[in-house]
């Protein structure tokens, strides 16, 4: 996918001022938050399911290379072929070779936002082959001319219901509906063709489970059952992190990503596919391939940073981030939006091609305390903007500004006067109101709000006077 | 009991009258306040823009400053965030310093949290007659833990009314350096909180940490609101509420 995160300032002002968008970000904002609220309370014991989680996600990371070894020893073992991609163009080139090896002409994909990294379905219209997403937000943003998601598990949330009903009748050359229901009839009618006459099956993976070699999917629609086991041949992509030693790790993890994500208790659908089709078995690819991408995760694995992959992609950070909730998550620029975004997009293409990220949170913790794999997310993003500081990647005049504030604040004497001075001044802008409209240096805040004036005297003035008048009766 | 007293860079420099507030309740509990005159900032302007040095070499200073008091109080849950949870990873392989920063934090509170579960004040000094609602600061709720402690002491006080609004926990918006750079959308996130204090009927917000204050203050004003009051917790507790202009 192109990467568009150096835009991200000109696309948020565009963006709080699209009233289409705020109304539909102020809906789903009601929506995720209280929802998952709703859920964990069925949880015995929350932290204690949450901690079990972030251990199971840490532990495996530590062993990575044993674990994938041994999720690739039991894959093969039940049939299935087991690749490798380093870089995002290596996906695209491995499955347009599984699509040329089975004559495939028509492909079917559910969910997958590893292979919105590597634009993976222009790559097989590129290659003169068909496809057709099945995730009902996926679908509606393919038939938009490939509009790129907005969240992660709900790709089209930034869309309204009219919008969507506008969008169809002019691709599907159907009737206008204005009901929901019959805007997904209307999609499940049209995909249901493609289901029957597609070769091919991809999907993403939830999980890879290293103990029996198979992929975990957790939907609602139903699509990726269809999409995987319709088809002669399913390719699953995920990325290396996905990897869970057990399916009792899985089962922990489940008791927190439905949950998490859309405060369900448990996805309409999970499947756990292994294998191809075996004797006698009714259902299944008859051929299964699993691609293991790294396009960049190793790196993170090796960085300060490493914790992010511990990312279950639930999608709470973003729903609940102050942040997303206002902007959406097409300013964000790449894949993956909002709080686990800002470290993996800067992570994965280049934190030069996405200064802003890092920056552009109030470091709340609102997403930390939510992540139910406790990944530390305000930490990381400092982490980030430590190696934006330490490679000159910030303006200057926010490097001179913050060393000459630190050279005076670490010298008492020569604070005390410069801020005496300083708070003089400041005080001297005030309008009558007590408020600085207008701040040298400080548009960033004063272009949008006043700005109090300090009381005229420092606190530290003010404190040794008072000492002394006790002092001298 | 020798209580030191962390005033904070924006107290000191914005407004004073929030740290003689703090200070006179904290002599109202029956603690000793000492002010390290030497102190300036905790660092954390240095440390959330990734300026590493700056800040090590600022919590440092903090250190040293409050080494000899039984307690570390800030009128700040962003400041005494800083110390107690954040200045360990600054010292992380410094096994000395990591002690003492580890003592320092065990000893570091926000200050209700300290009139409440240290100092056990009985008596609240100020006066309040009206309906009042708190925001919660970030890192006040998500790193010390403040959310009844502020509520349990306005409680007390007669005349006042305490009334909750709608997301009273979401971030105001200011995050720092964030109000300056990402402008707009720190000024959105303001105008939420300003929609969100007005629809409660309160006629002051009251909230734990200057900087907020700053900007839920300075929205409401620039946006034409200029009867509802924005104080400190400190303010309202040793009742000393001057408006901010005559102070």
């Amino acid at each position: 996918m192109q990467v568009a995160s150096m835009h991200f300032k000109a696309r948020v002002h565009d963006d709080l001022h699209n009233a289409q968008l705020q109304a539909n970000l102020r809906k789903f904002q009601g929506k995720f938050v209280p929802l998952r609220r709703n859920a964990l309370v069925e949880l015995d014991d929350f932290e204690g399911t949450r901690e079990a989680a972030r251990a199971i996600r840490q532990h495996t990371l530590d062993e990575l290379d044993t674990w994938l070894a041994l999720f690739e020893e039991n894959a093969q073992a039940r049939g299935a072929t087991v690749l490798w991609a380093e870089t995002p163009a290596d996906v695209n080139r491995l499955v347009l070779d599984i699509a040329a090896r089975h004559g495939v002409r028509k492909i079917i994909k559910s969910k997958s936002m590893v292979s919105e990294e590597s634009a993976l379905d222009h790559a097989i219209e590129a290659a003169g082959l068909t496809v057709v997403e099945t995730d009902l937000g996926e679908y509606i943003l393919q038939i938009n001319d490939y509009e790129p998601p907005s969240h992660i598990i709900g790709p089209a949330l930034h869309k309204s219901k009219d919008e969507v009903a506008a969008l169809f009748h002019a691709k599907h050359g159907t009737a206008q509906k204005d009901d929901i229901q019959e805007l997904v009839l209307e999609a499940r009618g049209v995909l249901r063709e493609h289901y029957l006459t597609a070769d091919m099956g991809i999907s993403g993976g939830n999980f890879f489970v290293a103990e029996t070699g198979s992929v975990v999917l957790v939907t609602n629609e139903g699509n990726a059952t269809l999409a995987t086991t319709l088809p002669k041949v399913h390719v699953a992509i995920s990325g290396i992190e996905k990897i869970v030693p057990t399916l009792e790790d899985v089962a922990t993890l489940m008791r927190l990503l439905p949950r998490s994500a859309t405060g369900q208790s448990i996805s309409n659908y999970v499947d756990v596919l292994t294998g191809t089709k075996g004797h006698g078995e009714v259902h299944g690819a008859e051929h299964m391939y699993f691609i293991l991408v790294d396009a960049g995760r190793s790196a993170v694995l090796a960085s300060d940073v490493r914790e992010a992959l511990r990312c279950i992609r639930c999608g709470a950070c973003m729903n609940h981030c102050p942040v997303y909730q206002n902007i959406g998550g097409h300013a964000y620029g790449w894949v993956y939006p909002g709080p686990i975004g800002s470290i993996l997009t800067p992570m994965y293409v280049g934190l030069e091609n996405a200064l802003d990220l890092p920056q552009a949170s109030t470091l709340c913790n609102q997403c930390g305390v939510v992540c139910p794999v406790k990944i530390p997310l305000p930490d990381l993003q400092r982490k980030l903007r430590e190696q934006q500081f330490a490679r000159g990647m910030r303006p200057w005049t926010e490097r001179a500004g913050l060393r000459l504030w630190a050279w005076f604040a670490r010298r008492p004497a020569l604070y005390a006067a410069a801020t005496r001075l300083g708070v003089r001044a400041l005080r001297g802008l005030a309008g009558k109101n007590g408020m600085i409209t207008r701040l040298p240096f400080g548009g960033g805040w004063t272009q949008y709000r006043d700005m109090p004036a300090p009381a005229g005297r420092t606190f530290r003035e003010l404190y040794r006077q008072r000492a002394q008048r006790q002092a001298s009766p | 009991m020798r209580v030191g007293f962390f005033v904070t860079c924006l107290v000191d420099l914005m407004r004073p009258s929030v740290g003689f507030a703090a200070i006179s309740l904290l002599e109202a509990g029956g603690a000793e306040v000492f002010v390290p005159p030497s102190q300036t900032c905790c660092g954390q302007p240095a440390y959330n823009s990734g300026d590493r040095a700056d800040a090590i070499a600022l919590a440092r200073k903090v250190v040293a400053e409050f080494d000899g008091c039984d307690y570390l109080v800030a009128p700040s849950g962003s400041c005494s965030g800083m110390i107690r949870t954040h200045y360990a990873e600054l010292f992380a392989g410094d096994a000395a310093m990591s002690a003492r920063v580890a003592a320092l934090a065990a000893r570091t509170h926000e200050l209700t949290d300290f009139l409440v579960n240290v100092l056990r004040i009985e008596t609240i000094p100020g006066r309040f007659a009206g309906k009042v609602t708190y925001h919660d600061c970030c890192a006040g709720l998500r790193e010390m833990g403040v959310k009844t402690q502020p509520r349990t002491l306005l409680a007390q006080m007669p005349g006042l009314e305490l009334t909750e609004m709608a997301d009273c926990e979401t971030c105001c918006g200011f995050g720092g350096t964030f109000a300056l750079k990402f402008g707009e959308i720190s000024s959105r996130m303001a105008d939420n909180k300003c929609r969100n204090v007005q629809a409660s009927g309160a006629a002051a917000v009251v909230l734990g940490d200057l900087g907020c204050i700053l900007n839920i203050e300075g929205r409401l004003r620039r946006t034409g609101d200029t009867q509802t009051r924005v104080l400190h917790v400190a303010e309202v507790l040793a009742g000393m509420t001057t408006p901010t202009l005559s102070s």
